[in-house]
Formats: C-alpha cells, structure tokens, sequence
C-alpha cells in the first residue's frame, strides 16, 4: 500500500507522518496468507485492520453438496494443523442427531488420537511462535517430535495429515496392537525427552521473555466478550476445558489438569500451551492404559459400512455397502450445536439437517476467528516487533480461520 | 428420549427455560428444546434488549458463533442463529431471529464486540444485512466479490474464476467455463425419498 499522508504533525523542520504499512499477504510470521493493513506511528502500532478470507475455498458450501461421509474429509482441511479435532467436532454431531452408541474402544481411540493432535498442534504452534520472535532452535527438537506424530497417524489411518479416520459411529479401521506399544514407549520416553530439551531453551530465556511477558495483556472480561476460547481463555486466568465441563467421548474418565495463566498476556498463552502438552501425554498413557478390546465402529448397518470381508460372505453387506457409498445415510430433521475442545480452541459444528443425505446447512464457527477479532484491540499501542509475538500466541491457521 | 450418543451432554439446570421465558416475556416468540439443546426464537426488533436480558440477567456471558441458515422456502427466507455459551452455568443456548434479505437485523455489537466480524461473516455469506455495525463490510470473499456465496440459489461454482494471463501479466476473471456441468446425482431411495415419477415407471404412475 502506498505511502498515506495524515495528520502530519511537526517538530521545527522535521515533518513527521503516520503511514500504512502492509504486514503480509505473505509473511512467514503471519502464520498463513494473512493480510494486515497496519497504521504505525514510528514503531507503534496505531491502528491495525486484519484482512482474513485469502484462503476462503467455499468448505460450507461444498459440504451442502456432498453427503454426511463425502463431506467428512473437507475438515481435515479446515485446521491442517490439527485435522482429527476437526473431525471430532463434526462426527459427534452427526452422531447425536442420530443418536447412535460408540463402542467404548473407539471412544478410546478417537481420544488417544485427538490428544496426539493437540500435541502435533502445539508443537507446530510452540516451535513457530518461539521461531517468530526470533528462537529457531526449539523447533529442531518439537519438528522431530511432530514428525513421529505424522508417523503414527499414517501408520492408524493410511494418510499422514488428511486422515479422514474418525467417522461417524466409530473410527475408519481398528490399530495394530504394535502401533499402541510403540506410541506407549513414545510417551514414556522420545516425546518428553525432545519436548523438554526443547522448551528448556526458550521457557527461562530473558530474551524470550522481553520479547512476550506483558505483550497483549487480555483481561477475564476481555475475553469473554470476545468469545474467546481454549488456551486463549485459560491463558487469561478462566478455567474453562470443554473436555472437563462438557466431557465428551471417554473425557469423564480421564485425570487431567487444566492450566490457566495469571497475567493473560503471550507468554501465558504460550506456558499454557506447554503444560497442555504435558497433559496430553498424561490422557493418552491413561487411554492406553484402560483401552478395551472390541469392536471400533456401531454395528448400525444403516450408519457405518460392513468390513469388506463381511461383504464376500452376506448379501445384506453388500447391499448396505452399496447404499452407505452412493446414497449415504439419512440424519434425522433437527439442528443441533455441537463443539468440542480442539487444541486451538472451542471448535464448533452447527449442522442444520432437513432429514435427507445432505446436510442441509453447516457452518463451523472457526474458533481463530474470535481470537483474531480481538487482535483489533489487543494490537493497537504495541511496537511493530510485537506484532509476530502476538499472533504466534493466538495460534491462528488460515485454513480454518477462513473455511 | 434416552440419549445414547458420546457427544458433549449438557443438562440443562432445571427452570433455565422457565427464568429465561420469565426475562424474556412477550419477546420470546417459542422455545424448542429438541436434542437436548434449547433453542429459543425471537422478536428481531426486539433482539438487542433479549440478548442483554441473556447476558446479564440469565448469565450466557459469552457469543460463540453467529451462524446463518437460508431457507428458501420460507419467509422470511433467513435465520440468524446465535450461540451463547454460560460458563458459569456450563449452558449453552441459541437464538434464531427470521429475516429477509431486505430487512436488517439489529446488531450485537455493543453487548459482545466480536459480533462485529461474525456479523460481517453472515452478511459476506447471507446477505443480511445488521443495523448498527459499521464496518459492514465482506470478510471471508474475494476483494470486489458480487453475490452471496452462502444462499441456496448461488451457484456452487460461482460465477468468475481467475487465472494469471501470461500474455497480459496479470490476473484475470473470466466467467466460470466448466469442461463438464455439476453433477448432482438424485441419490434419494425410489422406494421412500422420491416424489417424482420414477424413470421407466411412467405407465405405473396412472395406475
């Protein structure tokens, strides 16, 4: 954007001017094509205009197009960066418009694996924010952790990041019992051991601190009137986990800790983060730990798809193949709002069905979208370096900020 | 009916639906509690003074979402959904307000502040437009977007596509120019969902 002229005030000769600046579409610190129209006064943000919308692609639009299972797979491309939390969110809520039971083992499942995404996320969100405002080597150690997260979700679902695995009235396929073991001794030992070496750089370091304590102060009231959520609410001193208050799949059996922040500003935002991950691991070795054996999908043949080898021996499976895969299931009349605590946030499904294959209408209201709104507020007063800081501790991903 | 599904249960305290009737009063058009969720329709003129009433009085502190639903059959043709979520009572509650394209809907963004890019993501989406948020503006489409990309009666393709033109150096929209149409497949059984005379059944249907 061009120079702008304003108020143009001065001292002696000098003339001294606010101008406009362009912070992206392309940024490495914008965590995304973000564009952010930036009125700066020397270094000091003056006003800041957030232009999101660059990686629209129409996702609630296609969904009304495709039947429930068609549209499964647009979610993993809403967060990329935690795509099993996005499918949570909207299985269930299929799942409770048709009010279908879950066998235990695949509730165990799809939480073992929703907290390995919440891991992979804050490890992307840790290493990326310390690398903005200026750590690069912590992202060594958490990038080697993230990629056996990578590893794992290829080796339960097929697909490293696009895995298309929670469905609705289970998980896509069952785990080899190897696959368990291997990310029990994960937890016990590689995990941790990265994890730590990599947060000892940054969690005590003075510069790290200079450049996050007292950045973006959110007070409580802030944000609730922001509609603030996850680690961005816990960040401002509330204690406020879907998982613990609305518990969904096995949650209510888990023992977790909720970390909350004392002055709600980024370094908050990012120690919560961390104490989440420790927590993560302590959910998953408690699944591992009690998982069943048993089936890993409802047995509700007009919901979930026979196994392929059942379909060789019984007509009846081959029919109900055939129909689950051309026209779909039917989801009773309703609406129903279902959200869950995706790494990122409350991620919410809002899913309007007129009773035929289709959904009729949903949105999903993007939890970076509220935080985002804020950054409005929270900018304005801050120095042009902070700019980085701050947008690394909302933990923002285009893909489901714009849909 | 017995809830039997793994996705979050929220009981809803008993007499929420009692006070919020009593704040509301004549504001309140109907309540619909299906699913387990309560959904309460509302006056849209008087949209502002029942969401105070929720907030303050009835304790929904917080805005989650604003969602919109076209429903082109009806009118007036839009629902506005608004989802408040009480973190004090650990409760969540939407409110559906009806309107048409034409007819703005009043706007939120005194009592929450983040309404005001929800509401600029309906009106980008919808069309609907909200009486007292000043910055109005698209927020999920293109720079010069024409047309309400949500609404039943847009295209799912759209209307222009872009491209970069090697021999004019620059960005280009064109109209849409599909090789093959969209293909929308009637999936509906023949032997509950259609309502049409089935293809090779003509002679049947007299019968």
């Amino acid at each position: 954007m061009s120079l702008q002229k304003d108020l143009a005030p001065t001292t002696g000769d000098e003339v001294i001017q606010n101008y406009t600046i362009n912070f992206g579409p392309q940024h490495p610190a914008a965590h995304g094509v973000l564009r952010l129209v930036m009125e700066l006064d020397g270094e000091i943000v003056e006003r800041l205009d957030p232009h999101i919308g660059l990686l629209h692609r129409g996702t609630e639009k296609l969904i009304e197009h495709k039947t429930y299972l068609q549209a499964l797979p647009y979610f993993d491309r809403l967060d990329y960066a935690s795509p099993l939390a996005m499918e949570h969110s909207y299985v269930l809520a299929i799942e409770k418009l048709l009010n279908i039971d879950v066998p235990l083992r695949a509730q165990y499942l799809r939480v073992l694996f929703a907290e390995m995404t919440r891991i992979s996320n804050h490890l992307l969100n840790l290493a990326h924010h310390a690398l903005d405002v200026g750590a690069m080597t912590p992202g060594l150690w958490l990038y080697e952790a993230r990629e056996d997260c990578m590893v794992f979700f290829e080796r339960a679902s097929g697909a490293r990041m696009h895995t298309a695995w929670f469905r609705p009235g289970g998980v896509h396929q069952d785990v080899p019992l190897k696959l368990l073991t291997d990310i029990g001794e994960w937890l016990d030992d590689r995990l941790p051991r990265l994890f730590e070496d990599g947060m000892a750089l940054v969690v005590d370091n003075r510069i790290f601190k200079q450049r996050n304590v007292d950045i973006a102060i959110v007070s409580k009231e802030d944000a609730l009137k922001w509609g603030f959520s996850g680690p961005m609410i816990r960040g401002a001193g509330i204690p406020w986990d879907l998982r613990k208050s609305q518990p969904y799949d096995v949650y209510d059996r888990m023992e977790f800790d909720i970390p909350v922040g004392t002055r709600g500003d980024c370094y908050d935002r990012f120690m919560v983060r961390v104490e989440e991950v420790r927590q993560s691991i302590r959910i998953m070795k408690q699944c591992l730990q009690q998982m069943p054996e048993g089936p890993v999908a409802s047995d509700d043949r007009k919901v979930v798809p026979p196994k392929r080898a059942e379909m060789k021996q019984s007509m009846e499976a081959l029919i109900h193949h055939f129909k689950l895969y051309t026209e779909g299931f039917k989801v009773p009349e309703g609406s129903v709002y279902v959200a869950t605590e995706s790494p990122k946030g409350e991620f919410g499904v809002y899913l309007v069905s007129d009773g035929s294959n289709k959904p009729l209408s949903l949105q999903n209201p993007s939890h970076g979208v509220q935080p985002f709104a804020g950054d409005g507020f929270q900018e304005p007063g801050h120095m042009l370096a902070d700019t980085t800081a701050i947008i690394g501790a909302l933990d923002i991903v285009f893909g489901e900020c714009d849909r | 009916m017995n809830w039997i599904h793994s996705a979050p249960h929220i009981a809803t305290p008993k007499g929420t639906v009692a006070a919020i009737k009593k704040a509301l009063g004549k504001d309140l058009v109907a309540v619909e509690e299906a699913h387990g969720e309560v959904a309460l329709h509302v006056k849209r003129d008087k949209l502002i003074g029942v969401m105070m009433q929720l907030r303050d009085t009835c304790d929904y502190q917080q805005l989650m979402e604003i969602a919109g639903v076209d429903w082109p059959d009806r009118d007036p043709r839009f629902e506005v959904v608004y989802c408040l979520l009480s973190v004090t009572k650990n409760h969540r509650i939407r409110v559906h307000v009806a309107t048409n394209e034409d007819v703005p809907v009043p706007s939120v963004t005194d009592i929450w502040p983040v309404a005001g890019w929800l509401e600029r993501e309906v009106f980008d989406m919808y069309g609907v437009t909200f009486a007292g948020n000043e910055d109005l503006r698209r927020i999920l489409t293109d720079y010069g977007f024409v047309g309400h990309p949500q609404r039943k009666d847009f295209p799912l393709t759209g209307y222009v596509e872009l491209r970069y033109s090697e021999e004019e150096k620059r960005v280009k929209y064109e109209a849409v120019e599909l090789a093959q149409d969209f293909r929308s497949f009637d999936f509906m059984s023949p032997w509950e969902g259609a309502d049409y005379v089935l293809p090779g059944d003509e002679k049947g249907a007299g019968k």
